[in-house]
């Protein structure tokens, strides 16, 4: 991928990369001659399929360590479900709770969540709408 | 407007120098394996990680330096048939030395292979996830100087296509098929796959001879293919019978 300013007609440079933290990524390339600055910004997805390369947009500037990816991505178990938080999904009505518990579940591992609590299942239904689950 | 190819200021990025690097992580850790085999079939439940697990077994035995990658990812089952069920470190030991790398080593009891990452539309990514794992479960993993690295494959042709891509050369294939007529057809096209690809067809193993599959899969393939049915495993195989198959690679 590169970035042309048409007006210059000069490719134009990486600049930064920042990932903040939910699942997207914003890097900004600079054209050389007039100093404009565009911002590529990726969703979770396509973020995703780049990471899956095992690739750094912008270059790596430390060695890939030993098996990275898979430590880094893997998941080595669903997140943990505190005593509190079973007692509430117990309360879901029976044949929605596995659904239920995939939503939150999914939500745990989008986000690196590894324990998932009554404040995490309130944050999850206000971000996701999941008003009365 | 000047296209893609018309760009040639260096891309800090670097993807492509970034794969190249990957690339080279494994060669030169592989430098170490005498020959890689990968155990294929285009057919599941034939047999291809007991086949795999026994025949690493019959080498350890004669004294090879043997390893075992199991590219099955999401079924695996060479730990249980090493009886490697925990490993500190990779590669784990299995019975009669032989060196084990597995997903299932990883993951906890019953779980599926799962990655971190957006669920929804993840066919999208997961298998390009899967091949950088197996990438590096082959390259960054200290396996060590190896007479033989066998390579236990799922059922289909995609893991081994990848394996190709990974390694730059295509891995030799030792190829298991059941008796059936079903079987053989199945693993024709991959064979036929793995003949174009370039790699070279070590020869045949007939798995669960003896009862109720009945047919000619093994002399069909080796006809067509002009290689040889290196083995033909009955259904309570004896270490003579992978002894005898592990002296003929």
């Amino acid at each position: 991928m590169k970035f042309l300013c048409v007006e210059c007609d000069q490719q134009m440079s990486f600049d930064e990369r920042q990932l903040p933290g939910d699942g997207t990524l914003a890097a900004t390339f600079k054209c050389p001659k007039c100093g404009r600055v565009v911002a590529m910004l990726t969703n979770p997805m396509e973020t995703q399929l780049v990471s899956s390369l095992g690739v750094e947009i912008g270059g790596r500037t430390v060695p890939a360590e030993p098996l990275e990816m898979v430590r880094t991505n893997v998941v080595t178990g669903g997140p943990a479900w505190t005593s509190d938080a079973q007692e509430r999904l117990g309360r879901v009505p029976s044949f929605v709770r596995g659904m239920v518990k995939k939503i939150y579940a999914d939500y745990a591992r989008e986000r690196g969540i590894t324990e998932i609590t009554p404040a995490i299942m309130d944050t999850a239904r206000a971000e996701l709408g999941l008003e009365g689950m | 407007m000047r296209t893609y190819h018309q760009l040639t200021d260096p891309d800090r990025s670097g993807l492509a120098e970034q794969i190249g690097a990957q690339r080279r992580r494994v060669a030169e850790r592989l430098a170490a394996v005498s020959r890689i085999v990968a155990v294929m079939s285009g057919k599941g439940g034939v047999g291809k990680s007991y086949v795999t697990a026994h025949l690493a077994r019959a080498l350890g035995r004669a004294g090879r330096r043997v390893g075992v990658l199991d590219a099955d990812l999401n079924g695996p089952t060479i730990p249980g048939l090493l009886q490697t069920s925990e490993a500190v470190e990779l590669p784990a030991t299995g019975l009669d030395g032989v060196r084990c790398v597995s997903m299932g080593l990883m993951l906890g009891d019953g779980a599926p292979l799962t990655f971190k990452g957006p669920s929804a539309e993840s066919f999208v990514w997961r298998g390009a996830m899967e091949a950088s794992a197996l990438r590096e479960l082959l390259g960054d993993v200290e396996w060590g100087k190896l007479d033989f690295l066998l390579l236990d494959l799922p059922p289909g042709m995609q893991r081994y296509v990848e394996l190709c891509d990974i390694l730059g050369n295509p891995p030799a294939v030792l190829t298991v098929t059941i008796p059936t007529p079903e079987s053989r057809d199945a693993v024709r096209r991959a064979m036929r796959v793995a003949f174009d690809r370039g790699s070279e067809l070590i020869g045949i193993v007939e798995n669960m001879v003896g009862r109720e599959f009945v047919g000619t899969a093994a002399d069909d393939l080796a006809k067509e293919f002009t290689i040889r049915v290196l083995a033909r495993i009955p259904w309570h195989p004896t270490p003579d019978n992978w002894s005898t198959l592990g002296s003929q690679l």
